[in-house]
């Protein structure tokens, strides 16, 4: 009966204790990609400053930045018209997490495409905007 | 005699004994497992979270859903492509709804995404019921996680998560304490419900290692183990 008890307290303990430590740090990231979605992006540079702030926090705890964290930042820094922290950032995502190779090289050959195209089309979009 | 007579009862009556234990057990008993056959030979190593379909009326359900399936599938040790990208590249290539997404050939995914598999959601709940005593907030999903160099189907299975748990948890022991102190704080810490909800929801399905539930990927420590 008291080993029956001993096994009981031990099955208890078992579910009250935490689970193994998390792989990666998760603050900030999940909560900066549901505001970009539910906003279309709007107002990037709050969240650059967020995600930029954990970046360094997570550096210097040396915590991993989860899957995903970096390639949004630089999604963001896009957005705002900064390419070349784009870059950088969508190659600290490859180089962190060689799996996304394949889709960052998508990116970094479309990026190109598209500076060529804007640079050829500014002048029609900047008519087109001063005109709405 | 008699003494024959009591044994064959004292038998008997243990024999209904292990009978009725054996019922027992076969209430208890989970359902069919899984066949993982084609999960473990695709050894997928990471996955394309496609936008989820929304059977809801509620328009926050396909983002909502959409953020919180990295954390689970991330901790089970997948590589997760970052969604606020993939929601983009998709946009800006005309695909504008979650149902155009889910039709994109697994060939084109791949060659794009480079993604080893595609996770296909849909969620069927999702928001509040607003009822005369209290109100209850569910969300429910099923997923179908994808090859997508060979279109196989790896694994499916469905999760749902509610705010009326903590009321029929009451018997749920310490478990039922935990889930219902995890609801209390979401819902006292935030006014968007479902958002919370479908985090706890995404965790019982994405997390690996629950019965019938995800294998772990290879950035895990369980990589492997079953």
């Amino acid at each position: 009966m008291k080993r029956l008890a001993l096994i009981a307290s031990l099955a208890l303990v078992g579910c009250a204790q935490p689970g193994p430590k998390p792989l990666y740090q998760w603050a900030v990231y999940q909560n900066s990609v549901y505001q970009y979605l539910k906003s279309n992006g709007a107002e990037p540079g709050a969240q650059i400053a967020a995600l930029e702030a954990q970046i360094e926090k997570n550096k210097v705890a040396g915590e991993a930045n989860p899957p995903g964290m970096q390639a949004h930042l630089a999604l963001l820094y896009a957005k705002t018209g900064d390419d070349v922290a784009a870059q950088r950032l969508l190659e600290a995502e490859r180089a962190q997490f060689p799996e996304s190779s394949a889709y960052v090289n998508f990116l970094l050959k479309n990026a190109k495409k598209d500076a060529g195209k804007a640079a050829a089309s500014a002048p029609a979009e900047a008519a087109s905007q001063s005109k709405t | 005699m008699k003494a024959l007579t009591q044994r064959l009862v004292r038998c008997a009556s243990v024999v209904a004994g292990i009978g009725a234990l054996l019922v027992l057990q076969g209430c208890a008993t989970p359902p069919k497992p899984y066949d993982y056959t084609a999960y473990k030979e695709a050894k997928p190593a990471s996955i394309l979270v496609l936008p989820p379909i929304n059977g809801t009326p509620e328009v926050q359900a396909t983002p909502s859903v959409m953020v919180q399936m990295t954390q689970p599938l991330a901790e089970s040790g997948y590589y997760v492509l970052p969604v606020s990208l993939v929601d983009e590249t998709l946009k800006s290539n005309g695909m504008h709804t979650a149902d155009d997404a889910q039709q994109i050939p697994v060939t084109k995914l791949r060659e794009i995404f480079g993604a080893d598999a595609g996770l296909y959601v849909k969620v069927t709940r999702y928001g509040s019921v607003y009822k005369v005593v209290n109100s209850e907030t569910a969300v429910t999903l099923e997923a179908k996680l994808v090859d997508l160099r060979s279109g196989a189907l790896l694994w499916e299975g469905s999760a749902s998560a509610s705010s009326a748990e903590q009321a029929n948890n009451n018997q749920g022991g310490l478990i039922g304490l935990l889930v219902k102190a995890v609801v209390d704080q979401i819902i006292s810490a935030s006014t968007d419900r479902s958002h919370p909800m479908a985090a706890i929801a995404s965790q019982r399905l994405l997390a690996a290692g629950r019965p019938n539930g995800l294998l772990f990927g290879p950035r895990s420590p369980s990589y492997g183990k079953p």
